[in-house]
Order: structure tokens, then C-alpha cells, then sequence
């Protein structure tokens, strides 16, 4: 579909602006069904409107009518090709959820947490936010989302994208947003009194002035989302005085990990810590899967379900006794163990 | 009592109707439990060990004497309908009169081994000492899910037991028919099928207790 | 009086005792159904003028006329007594006990005072449930999704208990329904030559049978966690809230077709009779019926797509909601196909069949468009879904209520209703109702999450036009009620059968006797065969 014509279909369903790549395939795919919705509903209108009038009763008496009967064959062909239709409507939209799910390379990785009634943010390097979700443009994130209190459901329109954030678990959703820009995030999924006002803003900035805001600005767009008395505890962070890593260090020890797990690359009760993060793991089950973000916090939570190979299952979960900003953290202090990151902090 | 509604043709086609549709409702209550099922499959696939350790923990031998119990309540009530549809009044009053006792025999026991967990600090929601003393993250699950199911199950063995219980008394009095008895006995097999998938899932498939 | 009426006063089940004890004591189908059609319509209008509320809050932005609480109980309040106390009974309890054995040749149902427990099951979970929603009122939504509704301060377990005893209800009656459809049908009933509205009913029945339960144990387990905090959903003891909505979607997606299957099948029984036709494949909307009934069991993950789940339980849960949808397309098919080379009749019941139509072609395929995985995460719990729901609840099962109540209103009360009104409300509920419903649509492309009393001002202008459409809904429902209560006393009296359809439920007196046929019913012409020329009318074709 050219752009131009996406443009109108956008304005003519009310769509909002398409700020990355997936929002506008989504939106092409959109436009197809929701054309063909229309069309099949007038067809089935028109098609019974024109038989009412041409067969319509002439005075009062009915007339015999002749038996008319379909073979069924004929209707499951005609429910076959609408199948058809369908199927295909359905492996376009299979093929753009995986994309949806899949962790770009190299993805910024953001923890989103939701609580009545604001969300919460948490990254490495930046200042923890309330209502101000501030990210790079044009390079990918992934937020790692998950609730304190009830279910959530984090919603940005313009990214065409929706996760629900659920106590206990960690989902996660990533978008790469094309072009600088703020953005309304709205809950969902409903979540008690003020359900209604748990927005926040998503805001997207350019690769510079995202590099400023690392180092302690506030950049104008910022400064407004965050000034924005619509959104639920709009309030930007304070900067901590040590970094999230060194954070990790400290929780790491205060929930005893490392009466388990070695940070100098011994193998202990647990696997080390030093060099785990992207590295490839095998499992008892024999499958293999790399060590990220999710994963790492999956282990916390679910130890059990996916035990590396090697190691006795004696993992207790840490699901519920931690906050997500420590789990954060950790998370942050295992990354900064990897064998390219040098010394930790 | 020969007598059938006045809207139904005949007398078979009314018990027919009431022998399908028993087996209708119990389809519906089978259902019911069904929930509980999927709610234990979903829980013991997130935490293994902790299952096993409860059913470890639970005691096999009084689940076991249960089982037997409820099999030989079944056996009486199927022999006394079949007393009953051959004319035997007095001895299918007897043996439904035993399976009533027998239900009464299972629940003293079921009650029996609450009594033991409640003592043991093993109560609903991870409540009590036995979680306080550091139980597998997941018991709690596991024995909540256990007073849920076999406190409803233990609800349906009271219902039909009573429905039984007015059932034998009919049987003496000479006016209930082997047609009325037997959805009696349906309801009751069902109560006791759902046992016995009951008894491997809390009783037999543990580990080592820890 | 003519002496028609006076026949009828003497022989239909109305006369004969008509003390208010004859009635609550009674074990006749017909006048069960009838109780059972007041109570639900009773409902329709106090759910309904939550609706009206709700609309008009949000007229404007921010608090106009009522707080956050208030609203989120409404919304509640709303969602319940539509859900269970009118969809899910109206048209099964309803015209199913009044008609099934009509349309089976049969004298009654199988179980009559099992059937009239249910009436009063249905009552008593009435009672409870609407205690619950104004004594304090729940503020869960009708979905009542943990782990809110463990910690809400709100009157929850009220209305779960309320709830649950109707879900009794459902149960009797679809076990009632069950066994009357296979023992009771009249000598030389074939199961294939059995009114589809029969058939209908047999379906939905089923699922009330097997899908009830699996609520009534959810139910019990929420009100465990809120009484005595069981912890069975919480994360922090091995729970898990995800598990929940499985167990709640899997009631809760087939009673959709509770829901829905009755009114196929009202619109299957006018699409025939005001055509003068056979349906256009009897066993394609038979294939179909039960097509539904057990795909049904088998679709309920599509509402659960942003809960984390993976990519492929996604998938094939979508595949499965587009097999429902199929079977849903080879009805609208069928009926749109009958009315080829009909003699057709444009009266009130088949302009809300033609209403039907369009709606839920519209609705049901944005049923698919919500069932296709990358777009329902953008309109996943926003007004698209809302408005795609409404389109299958109010366009499709409301509109064949009505078309129905039309249809039998001879049947039942031996009086016509004036046409020239019943056409006007006919038109006036469609145009409502797109009004309405049409901008909550464009609404959730715009991204309006639903349960928002509040919303950004940029989406006013929709949501205006949304709240006038719900007047002219509103108006045309009213004035429906006035002028078929006027017709019960003036409307003129009617022919046993006005339509001249040939239906089984016509071949005996309208409205029918204590005991429905006199002498055995004459079912040799079919149900749907209009061949011949129109037979004289009423028990005296009886043989």
C-alpha cells in the first residue's frame, strides 16, 4: 500500500500516527481486513435488500413457493474459501506477532513496572522515572514489564502494541520508534479506582539529546511530559548516587546470592555469574538458549522451570520478596560481569 | 407409585428420561472438578518438586484405606439395586444401608487426616507452622489445592450419602422403585471415580518427603 | 367480545386458573417461559439504563456526573445483569421453555418442576446478586479478574454467590432441555426434520451443561481468596493470576455462544416463515450448530493474546476462533440464501432479521479481525472490542429478541401487535444502534482503553455521538415495551396463525392450551415446507 494512501486510511479510521516500522505493517494488515469486513457486511445487507424488494409479497395471500435446496457440498465449498481468506489474514498477523516477540539484537532493555495507579520505570544507565517513559529513537528497547499489585496492561497507540503486566511474572515487549517524538501511554487492563488517569508518556529522543539525558539533562521534551498534570505521579527521577549496577551488588548480597553463585568465575552451588550473561546455557532438557534479561529474571522467579545442566535444583524462588527495581538491579550487576565488560563498577 | 407423569407417553420412556439426564448432570459435575484438574496439572508443571514433597508428605495409608472404603460402598449400592430390581426389598435395604455407613466410615477418616494436617500447621492459603518452617516454594499451592478438592469432593459424599440415606428409607417403607435407586447409584459411582483420581494425584505420586 | 376470545379465554393456558398462586405453582412450560420472559425483559431495561448512565458520563471528560467509583460499579452492575441475568437466560429460558415443546410435539418439557426450580433458582440468584450490587456494589467488572478482585473493599462476594446460584439455574435447564429433546420428541420426530430453533436450543444446552460448572468452581475460588485470602492465584504462594482467566475464559467464551446460538436460531425459524421458504441447506445450519457448540469449547485463549502468552498457544487459538467464525459465515449464508425466490413478507420480526444480518456479519468478522494475533494487540481491551461485542450481543442477540418477541407475540398472548410501530422501532433500534456502536469502533483504533471514565479531550466529538445514538437505543426500546403492553389489552385479537407460517408451534391454538396439543400433533408436513397452498387454519386441520 503507498504511504499516501495509508495516510488517509489512517485519518478515515482514526488511527493515530504510526511511529515505528511494525505499527505500520500492523496497520497495512489493518486496512485489509477492516476493508474486507466492510465490503462482506454490505454485501450480506445489499444481497438480502435486493431479494426483499424483488421477491416481496404482491397483496396479502402467500404463494406456494418452490423447495430450493443447497447441497451442502456447495456451502462448505463458500465456507472453505472464506476459511481460505481467513487463513490468510491469520499468517500474516502469526508472522508479525513473532516478529512482536522477538528481543531485537542489542535492544535497550527498560523495567516497567506497573502499581495503582502509575508505572514505574527502571533502566542502567538512566535516572528511575514515574510517568516518563524517556527512550533513544530509532534504536530498539525492550521493556520488561511486570506489576506489583494487580494486572496491568501497558498500551501505547502509536507503537500498535500492548502487554499486560502481571504480578509475579515478567512479559516483556520491544519497538524500535522511527522518529523523535512523545507518545500517550495508557493501563489497559482495568485496575481498580483510577484506572482511567494511569497514563504515562512514552518519550522517543534523538540519539544526542537521549546521550545528554543519560548524563543528568532534562531535555525540553522530557521536561514537558513530566510537567504533564494528566499523568499519574508525573515526576521524573532522581538521579541515584551509585549506579544500578553497584545497586545489584548490594541487594545480590542482601538476598544472599552469593552464598551460591561466585562472581570470579568458579562454578559454585550455582552457575558463576561472571561471563553468565549472553552466554549460551544448556539445559537438563537439552535445549540450548542464550542468557538475557528475561531469562536471567525468569531463573529468580521460576527456578525450576528451566534448570541449567549440571547444577542441583535447589534454587529458591525469589518471586514476590523482591522489588522489580532490585531485581533490576541484579539483573544490571550480572550484565556488568560479562567477560567483555571488563571490572565490575 | 406405578403411575407415570401425565407427560410422558409411558412409564419406561419417564425413567429413561431421568436415567439420561442423570447422566447429563453428572457430565456437568464432572466438569466441575475438571476446573480443580487443570488448576493441579497447571501448578505441579511449575513446581514438580514441591508437589512431590506434598504428596510425600500426605499419608498414603489413609488415603489408601479411603480408596478401598469408597470402592466397597460402590460394589454394596450396585448389589442392592440389583437386589432390589429383582424384588429383594429387605436385603437391598441392608446393603444400601451399609454403603450409607460406608460413606459415614469415609468422611470419619477424611476428617481424621484433616485433623492431622491441622495439627501439622498445614492449613489453606500457606497458612501455619509447616510453611513458617520453611516449606518448598509451591506447598502452598499444593495444599491449597488439596483442602479445596478434597473438601468439595468430601461435600459431594454428604450430599449423596443423604441422597442414599432417604433412598434406603424409602427402600423400607416399599415405595421407591429400582429405576429412582439406581440414579441414586449413578451419582454415587461418580463421587467415587472422582476419588480415584484423587488418590494417585494427593496420595501416590510423591517423592521423598524433605 | 368476539367469540373467539372467548374460545381462547376457555381452552389457552393463560385462562383456567389465572390466580397469581396458579402461576407460581405452576409446571406449565408456557406460562415458566412467560415468567421467565418478563423477568429477563425487567432486566434488559435495568441494565440497560445503566447503559443509558454510563453513556452519559461520558459525555465529557473527567467527573460530569459521576466519581470513578461510582462509575466502576456501574460498569459492573452493568456487565453482570446483562450478562446473566438477561443474554444468557432471555432467549433459552425464555423461548426456549415456551416453545421447545411446541416445536417437538410434545406436552411438556421432561421435568416441570424441575423447570419451574429453575425459574425460581434464577430468582433467588437474582435476588442475592442485585442485593450485592446495590447494597454496596462490585467494582471488579463482570470478568472479575484476580488479583483485584481478591483486594477490592467492595461488596464482591454477594454478587459471586448471586452469580453462582444463577449458574444453577443454567445448569437445571440445560439438563431439562438435554433429556426433553432426546425422550420427548412426538412419534416419527426425526432428529433431522426437528424446527432449527430445536436444534439451537440442544447446543446451547450443552454448553450450559459443560461450561457452567468450570464458572460456578471459579467463582467459589475468587470468593475464597477475597474471604479468606487462599492465596490460590497469588504469585507470592506459588500461584498464578494467568491460570484464572484461563479457567474464566473457558466458561465465559462458550457462554458467548449461550448467548448466541438461541438467537441463530430465531432468526433461522422468521427468515423461513416470513420468506415462505425452506432454509436454503437445513443440514448446513445443523452442521453448523453443532460446529459451534464444540469449536466453542476450544477458542477461548483469543482473549488472553497480551497476558504473555506464547506465540504458539496464540496461534492456534486464533485458527480455532476463525473456525467458529466459519461455521457463524455458513448461517448467514443460509439465511440470506432462503430468501432467494421467496414470497417475501416485510413485517417488523423479518426487518430485525434483516437488521441481524448486517450487524453480525459486521460484528462477527470483526470477531476474526480481533482474532488475528498482531492486531488484537492493539485493540485488545480498548472500545474496538467493546464495540465488536456489542455489535454480537445487541446487533445480533438483542435484535433477534426483539425479532423473536415480534414472531410469537401471537403465539404467546393472542394479540397482534401494531405493525406500523413495530416497523418504525425496528428502524429506529438500527439506526440507534449504529450510532452508538459505529463510533466506539473508530474509538478503539484511536486507542480509548475500555472501563475509562475519564479520557484524553481529543476523543470527546466520538464519544458525543456515541452517548446520542444510546438515547435513540433507548427511546426505541422504550417505546417498544408501551406499545406491546397497549397491545395486551388493544392489540386485535389474533388468528392462531397470523403469519400463516407452517412451524410446529403454529398447529395448535394461539395462544396454546394447558397441554399444547389436542389429541396428537400433526407434524407430517414439514416444518419448513411451504409447497403446498396455505392449509385452513388452527386445530381444526388436526386429523
Amino acid at each position: 500500500m503507498i504511504p499516501a494512501s495509508a495516510d488517509l486510511m489512517r485519518d478515515v479510521l482514526f488511527l493515530p500516527e504510526a511511529a515505528s516500522r511494525q505499527a505500520r505493517d500492523i496497520d497495512a494488515l489493518h486496512f485489509w481486513v477492516i476493508s474486507a469486513t466492510m465490503l462482506g457486511a454490505l454485501a450480506v445487507g445489499l444481497t438480502a435488500l435486493v431479494f426483499l424488494v424483488k421477491y416481496r409479497r404482491m397483496g396479502d395471500r402467500p404463494r406456494p413457493t418452490r423447495f430450493i435446496a443447497l447441497p451442502v457440498k456447495y456451502e462448505l465449498a463458500m465456507a472453505g474459501l472464506l476459511l481460505g481468506l481467513f487463513l490468510a489474514w491469520w499468517f500474516v498477523g502469526y508472522r508479525q506477532m513473532i516478529a512482536l516477540q522477538r528481543a531485537p539484537e542489542g535492544a535497550l532493555e527498560i523495567y516497567v513496572t506497573g502499581k495503582q495507579w502509575m508505572w514505574k520505570f527502571a533502566s542502567a544507565d538512566g535516572p528511575d522515572t514515574v510517568g516518563v517513559l524517556v527512550v533513544p529513537a530509532a534504536r530498539p528497547v525492550r521493556l520488561l514489564i511486570t506489576a506489583r499489585d494487580v494486572v496491568h496492561s501497558f498500551f501505547v497507540p502509536a507503537l500498535r502494541v500492548k502487554q499486560d503486566a502481571i504480578p509475579g511474572r515478567y512479559t516483556s515487549l520491544s519497538f524500535t520508534i522511527d522518529r523523535p517524538g512523545s507518545f500517550p501511554v495508557y493501563c489497559a487492563e482495568y485496575c481498580g479506582l483510577s484506572h482511567s488517569r494511569m497514563w504515562a508518556t512514552l518519550v522517543a529522543l534523538p540519539p544526542e539529546e537521549y546521550q545528554r539525558w543519560l548524563e543528568g539533562a532534562v531535555p525540553p521534551a522530557v521536561g514537558e511530559a513530566g510537567g504533564n498534570a494528566d499523568i499519574a505521579g508525573g515526576r521524573l527521577g532522581e538521579r541515584e548516587a551509585i549506579s544500578i549496577a553497584q545497586r545489584g551488588e548490594q541487594q545480590a548480597a542482601r538476598y544472599g546470592c552469593l552464598a551460591c553463585h561466585t562472581v570470579d568465575g568458579q562454578p559454585h552451588i550455582g552457575p558463576t555469574w561472571r561471563g553468565l550473561f549472553g552466554s549460551e546455557r544448556v539445559l537438563v532438557t537439552g535445549q540450548r538458549l542464550v542468557a538475557d534479561a528475561a531469562y536471567l529474571t525468569q531463573s529468580m522467579m521460576r527456578p525450576m522451570e528451566d534448570l541449567v545442566a549440571g547444577y542441583p535444583p535447589v534454587m529458591p524462588t525469589y518471586q514476590g520478596q523482591m522489588e522489580p527495581a532490585d531485581v533490576a538491579a541484579i539483573v544490571e550487576y550480572i550484565k556488568s560481569l560479562r567477560h567483555d565488560a571488563g571490572r565490575a563498577p | 407409585m406405578a403411575e407415570h407423569a401425565a407427560h410422558f407417553e409411558s412409564l419406561a420412556r419417564q425413567q429413561t428420561a431421568a436415567r439420561f439426564a442423570m447422566w447429563v448432570f453428572l457430565a456437568s459435575e464432572l466438569l466441575l472438578f475438571a476446573g480443580l484438574f487443570f488448576l493441579y496439572m497447571c501448578y505441579r508443571l511449575y513446581w514438580p518438586a514441591a508437589f512431590a514433597s506434598g504428596v510425600g508428605h500426605n499419608h498414603a495409608l489413609l488415603g489408601t484405606v479411603n480408596t478401598i472404603v469408597l470402592i466397597t460402598a460402590s460394589i454394596t449400592v450396585a448389589m442392592g439395586l440389583r437386589k432390589l430390581q429383582h424384588g429383594a426389598p429387605r436385603a437391598a435395604f441392608r446393603l444400601v444401608a451399609t454403603t450409607v455407613l460406608l460413606a459415614g466410615l469415609f468422611l470419619v477418616v477424611k476428617l481424621t487426616e484433616y485433623g492431622v494436617h491441622i495439627d501439622e500447621g498445614i492449613l489453606p492459603g500457606g497458612r501455619g507452622r509447616y510453611f513458617a518452617e520453611g516449606a518448598l516454594p509451591g506447598e502452598a499451592a499444593f495444599f491449597t489445592l488439596y483442602w479445596l478438592t478434597t473438601g468439595l469432593h468430601a461435600i459431594h459424599v454428604t450430599v449423596g450419602a443423604g441422597v442414599l440415606l432417604v433412598m434406603a428409607w424409602r427402600i423400607r417403607r416399599g415405595t421407591l422403585r429400582a429405576a429412582q435407586l439406581e440414579l441414586g447409584a449413578l451419582y454415587w459411582h461418580l463421587v467415587d471415580a472422582i476419588w480415584i483420581f484423587l488418590w494417585p494425584l494427593y496420595y501416590l505420586t510423591g517423592g521423598a518427603p524433605k | 367480545m368476539t367469540p373467539t376470545t372467548e374460545r381462547h379465554a376457555g381452552e389457552s393456558y393463560l385462562g383456567g386458573e389465572r390466580t397469581l398462586r396458579s402461576w407460581l405453582t405452576t409446571r406449565d412450560h408456557k406460562r415458566i417461559g412467560l415468567m421467565f420472559l418478563i423477568a429477563t425483559s425487567l432486566f434488559l431495561f435495568v441494565g440497560g439504563l445503566f447503559a443509558l448512565l454510563l453513556r452519559l458520563e461520558l459525555l465529557a471528560p473527567r467527573e460530569t456526573l459521576m466519581g470513578p467509583m461510582t462509575y466502576n460499579r456501574m460498569f459492573t452492575a452493568h456487565g453482570v445483569v446483562m450478562v446473566w441475568l438477561f443474554m444468557i437466560p432471555a432467549i433459552p429460558s425464555g423461548f426456549g421453555n415456551f416453545l421447545l415443546p411446541l416445536m417437538i410435539g410434545a406436552n411438556d418439557v421432561a421435568f416441570p418442576r424441575l423447570n419451574l426450580a429453575s425459574f425460581y433458582i434464577y430468582v433467588a440468584g437474582a435476588v442475592v446478586a442485585l442485593f450485592g450490587l446495590f447494597m454496596g456494589g462490585a467494582d471488579t467488572g463482570w470478568t472479575f479478574y484476580v488479583p483485584y478482585s481478591a483486594q477490592t473493599a467492595t461488596a464482591v462476594v454477594p454478587v459471586l454467590i448471586g452469580v453462582f446460584i444463577l449458574g444453577w439455574s443454567s445448569i437445571v435447564t440445560g439438563v431439562n432441555f438435554i433429556a426433553t429433546v432426546h425422550t420427548m420428541r412426538a412419534k416419527g420426530l426425526q432428529w433431522m426434520q426437528m424446527p432449527l430453533f430445536v436444534w439451537a436450543i440442544y447446543g446451547t444446552s450443552v454448553i450450559q451443561v459443560l461450561a457452567t460448572p468450570v464458572l460456578g468452581l471459579v467463582l467459589l475460588l475468587i470468593g475464597m481468596e477475597h474471604l479468606f485470602d487462599w492465596g490460590i492465584f497469588d504469585p507470592r504462594r506459588g500461584g498464578d493470576p494467568v491460570i484464572f482467566q484461563h479457567l474464566f475464559w473457558f466458561y465465559s467464551h462458550p457462554a458467548v455462544y449461550i448467548m448466541v446460538l438461541p438467537a441463530m436460531g430465531v432468526i433461522s425459524e422468521v427468515v423461513c416463515a416470513f420468506s415462505r421458504k425452506n432454509p436454503l441447506s437445513y443440514q448446513a445450519i445443523v452442521i453448523a450448530t453443532v460446529g459451534i457448540t464444540f469449536f466453542g469449547f476450544l477458542a477461548w485463549g483469543h482473549h488472553m493474546f497480551t497476558a504473555g502468552m506464547s506465540t504458539f498457544a496464540a496461534g492456534s487459538f486464533g485458527i480455532l476462533s476463525m473456525v467458529v467464525a466459519i461455521f457463524s459465515a455458513i448461517k448467514v449464508f443460509t439465511w440470506t440464501g432462503t430468501l432467494y425466490q421467496g414470497s417475501i413478507s416485510l413485517k417488523a420480526p423479518l426487518l430485525y432479521v434483516l437488521a441481524f444480518l448486517f450487524l453480525f456479519v459486521f460484528g462477527g468478522m470483526t470477531g476474526v479481525a480481533v482474532a488475528t494475533m498482531s492486531l488484537d494487540v492493539h485493540w485488545h481491551d480498548t472500545y474496538f472490542v467493546v464495540a465488536h461485542f456489542h455489535f454480537i450481543m445487541v446487533g445480533g442477540t438483542l435484535t433477534a429478541f426483539l425479532a423473536a418477541v415480534h414472531y410469537w407475540f401471537p403465539k404467546v398472548t393472542g394479540r397482534n401487535y401494531p405493525e406500523t410501530w413495530g416497523v418504525a422501532m425496528a428502524v429506529l433500534v438500527f439506526i440507534g444502534f449504529n450510532v452508538t456502536f459505529v463510533p466506539q469502533f473508530l474509538l478503539g483504533n484511536l486507542g480509548m482503553p475500555r472501563r475509562y471514565y475519564d479520557y484524553p479531550e481529543s476523543m470527546q466529538w466520538l464519544h458525543v455521538i456515541s452517548t446520542g445514538g444510546s438515547w435513540l437505543l433507548g427511546i426505541a426500546l422504550l417505546t417498544t415495551v408501551l406499545y406491546l403492553a397497549w397491545s395486551l389489552r388493544h392489540g386485535a385479537v389474533a388468528t392462531d396463525n397470523p403469519w400463516h407460517s407452517a412451524g410446529f408451534e403454529w398447529r395448535t391454538a394461539s395462544p396454546p392450551p394447558p397441554y399444547n396439543f389436542p389429541g396428537s400433533p400433526a407434524l407430517h408436513r414439514g416444518a419448513y415446507d411451504y409447497t403446498g397452498q396455505e392449509p385452513p387454519e388452527g386445530p381444526a386441520a388436526l386429523p
